[in-house]
């Protein structure tokens, strides 16, 4: 059976008809990798924002354990290890 | 049906590649057109998804409507935004098979692919409509009225330029013999699972991005606006057509 | 306290309101009718042709007719717009869809109006014989309706953004190139050289019929959520 599918199979054809659905199909694909492209943009954009939130939340956390910890007695600031 | 992105993903990449692989490998060769009617598995599925994709968005443009969500206007957004992607193919493709065909790269006898074209300059208004309109509610309301009108719409033009051609377009499914052959059914059946699969999941790919994008600005507004309680879940930034939650 | 007014009655009240506004300010009509006339002229000198029939008639005079009727719906609702309107009918006790009939109405008229002197015109400029004009008539008037009910829903969309004279007919021709292909089938078939032919004139007013059904029903659903605040 394998052969007979096989046997079906057309032979990558150079001719005029073979350029046109390998054109076709191309096209698809390519539509499909720049769609991919540009969400994939999209989701640098996000991950370096949410990258600066990161970073302001902390500086956020950093600065009301500093108003804590200089309103009370001890001195030592809880330093949580840098992501 | 609540597949997660991964599951849609996979599903969508099997059938494709499954479809395909039966369209090269499996098909028979037409009778008719050779091997050029093998853009057929490509440009008729692509076709149905998108057309069926306008009918989802004026669904969702109605619920919109009725309940005021904004999430449903952005996935009625996201839903004429992608169907609109696979119209720049269908029409793409259209055209390589009418060259191959016919030997021109556009026919106006075709009245599925003239009705295709009109259907897309319509719905390619949306976007101009969207951004001609910066009220952010008044913008979702009226977006959704289009998308309900021009849901009504496409049948209708279906009709009309059907009823004003003749039909040159190959009907593919009531050839001479009465239908396609089973095999061609088959891939047929398979490519179309795999496109509309493929809609489903750019999507949803795209609702999460935006989803994800608005909940960074909800975030960024918590942290710098200095309010000592972070996340107030009440005003969520509307910089996507409506999504945050 | 007196009952909350009848649909049918605010309808007729708002329509003879716009009516009389019109023919004391002639702001639309009389513009459509000479736009009308200038595009013959245009067209007479586009195509270099004299005489038209058929396929050519057909086109010009529906091509004509569909422009002019992008100016009167371009300012359908500005009044409403300026004049503060749109909130008048939100407040009002009535059904909002009522303002939808009426400039619809409104509209139709105008179409009505202009076809009285753009017919004959038309004739005089390009026709050998008139006796496909008479048969004409039912599908311009479908096709009028067509005109003012689709432009009587995308005209408050276009007011109310920012793109105002762009975007009107940007939605709107996409829309109504099924009522233009029935039109011009029918058109083409009985302004032929020959005599009129009425070759599938009942589909064509079947589909124009079949559309304006269609979208009277889908501006009475959705109208309300145009005026909405």
């Amino acid at each position: 059976m394998a052969l007979a599918t096989l046997a079906q199979t057309p032979a990558v054809p150079l001719d005029e008809a073979g350029q046109y659905v390998a054109g076709a199909y191309i096209v698809f694909v390519v539509l499909l990798v720049v769609y991919v492209g540009l969400m994939a943009a999209k989701l640098g954009r996000i991950s370096r924002d949410l990258e600066e939130l990161a970073v302001i939340a902390e500086s956020k956390e950093h600065d009301s354990r500093q108003q804590t910890a200089d309103s009370g007695t001890g001195r030592e600031a809880a330093r949580e290890p840098v992501a | 049906m609540n597949l997660s992105l991964r599951a849609l993903a996979i599903a969508t990449a099997v059938l494709i590649g499954a479809g395909f692989a039966l369209v090269f490998f499996h098909a028979p060769i037409d009778a008719d057109q050779g091997f050029i009617q093998k853009i057929f598995y490509l440009h008729v599925p692509l076709a149905i998804v998108a057309l069926i994709g306008f009918v989802v968005a004026a669904v969702h443009a109605i619920r919109h409507l009725r309940s005021g969500d904004p999430i449903h206007d952005a996935r009625s957004y996201v839903s004429i935004h992608t169907s609109v992607i696979f119209g720049v193919a269908v029409l793409i493709t259209g055209a390589i098979w009418a060259k191959a065909s016919w030997g021109q790269w556009w026919v106006w006898d075709e009245p599925t692919l003239v009705s295709f074209l009109i259907v897309f300059l319509l719905y390619a208004t949306y976007y101009p409509l969207r951004y001609a309109i910066p009220d952010r509610e008044r913008q979702a309301r009226y977006a959704s009225v289009f998308a309900i009108t021009a849901g009504a719409f496409v049948p209708l033009n279906f009709m009309a330029v059907r009823a004003a051609e003749s039909l040159v377009h190959p009907r593919t499914f009531a050839t001479a013999d009465g239908g396609l052959p089973s095999e061609v059914w088959l891939v047929f059946l398979v490519c179309l699972a795999g496109i509309a699969a493929l809609w489903w999941t750019l999507v949803r790919f795209e609702l999460t991005a935006k989803r994800t994008s608005a909940q960074i600005s909800r975030l960024r507004r918590a942290l710098e606006g200095g309010a000592p309680s972070p996340g107030s879940g009440g005003v969520a930034a509307r910089i996507a057509p409506g999504v945050a939650r | 306290m007196t009952a909350p007014p009848s649909t049918r009655s605010v309808v007729a009240t708002i329509l003879a309101k716009d009516l009389r506004v019109e023919l004391r300010t002639l702001q639309s009509v009389p513009s459509m009718v000479l736009f009308s006339t200038t595009i013959y002229v245009i067209f007479r000198f586009g195509l270099d042709r004299t005489r038209l029939d058929g396929a050519l008639a057909a086109g010009v005079l529906l091509v004509t007719i569909l422009f002019a009727a992008l100016l009167a719906i371009n300012r359908l609702f500005v009044a409403e717009r300026e004049q503060g309107g749109f909130e008048a009918i939100r407040l009002a006790p009535v059904d909002g869809t009522a303002l939808f009939f009426a400039k619809a109405g409104a509209l139709l008229v105008y179409l009505l109006a202009l076809e009285l002197v753009a017919l004959p015109v038309f004739w005089l400029f390009f026709l050998d014989g008139g006796s496909g004009l008479l048969p004409l008539l039912p599908v311009l008037v479908l096709l009028d309706l067509a005109l003012a009910v689709t432009g009587a829903l995308i005209s408050p969309i276009a007011t109310n953004s920012t793109a105002r004279d762009l975007i009107g007919p940007l939605i709107l021709l996409p829309l109504l190139v099924p009522p233009m292909i029935a039109a011009s089938a029918a058109g083409q078939r009985l302004l032929e050289a020959g005599g009129p032919s009425y070759d599938r004139y009942g589909t064509w007013l079947g589909v124009l019929g079949l559309y304006d059904l269609i979208f009277l029903l889908v501006g009475w659903a959705v109208f309300d959520y145009l005026i909405e605040d």
